[in-house]
């Protein structure tokens, strides 16, 4: 029970020391950053790697960015699954859909709660 | 000898590194919110009904609740100064993003400033992502289609 969270710390932090190396060795903006560990997570979700990573380190897998990838790409491979070449196209928020729409919203109460002192 | 012993000491006296430093500080802090991802994760599975697996849905979605909070206080910028990639890599780092550009456009009005902006920082990792899931996704179901591999 205990394994789960100290397993969620370890990966999920290992996962920002990718991050922070990109930024750091490979020179790369955070922006690009950010970017390459989506790619890499769809990349592997392709390869089926990314489900079993879930069941193994929970959190750590699901709260990095890697996991917005992955669940990208598997929304696009379930529907295709069902529905061919199409289901790509209408499959590929049905898993990540959560993530969107609370940026979105949470993102427009924000504005309407806080005004900017230059420290956000 | 001479030049062995001036390395030796240069190499005693010169500040470390700050890449450790970073590195660290990034480890403490990804873990640290991939923690807190786990306890609401298993507050969704406990008291809801929600699996393993579907509980990231919720749980995401929490995330980016607490990061607008932080953001509009002012915190989740200090957590990103001390953190590094260990506070933009994990999705509260996509939320502060969009809550911060959000919040900072504000003064040019809702449509233009606020609506206009808002995926200003997270627009690339949104569209990178979309178009290599359906990269990934079209070779894999071609590769299906011709038998190469299964589902």
């Amino acid at each position: 029970m205990i394994s789960i969270y100290i397993t969620a710390f370890i990966v999920g932090g290992l996962i920002c020391v990718i991050g922070q190396l990109l930024m750091d060795v490979a020179k790369l903006t955070p922006a690009h950053t950010l970017v390459s560990l989506v790619v890499a997570g769809s990349v592997l979700d392709g390869i089926g790697w990314y489900e079993p990573f879930i069941d193994f380190a929970g959190a750590g897998a699901t709260i990095p960015i890697t996991s917005f990838g992955n669940a990208l790409t598997h929304g696009a491979m379930a529907e295709a699954e069902k529905h061919g070449l199409i289901g790509v196209v209408t499959g590929m928020f049905e898993v990540t859909s959560s993530g969107i729409s609370a940026a979105i919203i949470f993102g427009l109460i924000g504005a309407l709660l806080f005004t900017s002192k230059g420290n956000v | 000898m001479q030049q062995e012993k001036y390395a030796q000491i240069e190499k005693e006296l010169s500040p470390k590194p700050p890449i450790l430093k970073n590195v660290i500080r990034a480890f403490l802090t990804g873990g640290l919110i991939c923690l807190v991802g786990q306890f609401i994760a298993l507050f969704y599975i406990t008291y809801f009904d929600f699996t393993e697996r579907t509980a990231s849905n919720p749980t995401v979605a929490t995330m980016i609740f607490i990061a607008m909070l932080l953001t509009g206080f002012g915190l989740y910028k200090k957590i990103s100064q001390f953190g590094g990639a260990g506070a933009a890599v994990p999705i509260t780092g996509f939320g502060n993003a969009v809550v911060s550009a959000a919040i900072e456009h504000k003064s040019e009005g809702y449509v233009l400033g606020v609506g206009g902006n808002m995926f200003k920082l997270a627009g690339s990792v949104i569209l990178f992502g979309v178009f290599s899931a359906f990269v990934v996704a079209l070779i894999k179901t071609i590769l299906v289609k011709f038998g190469v591999v299964s589902w």
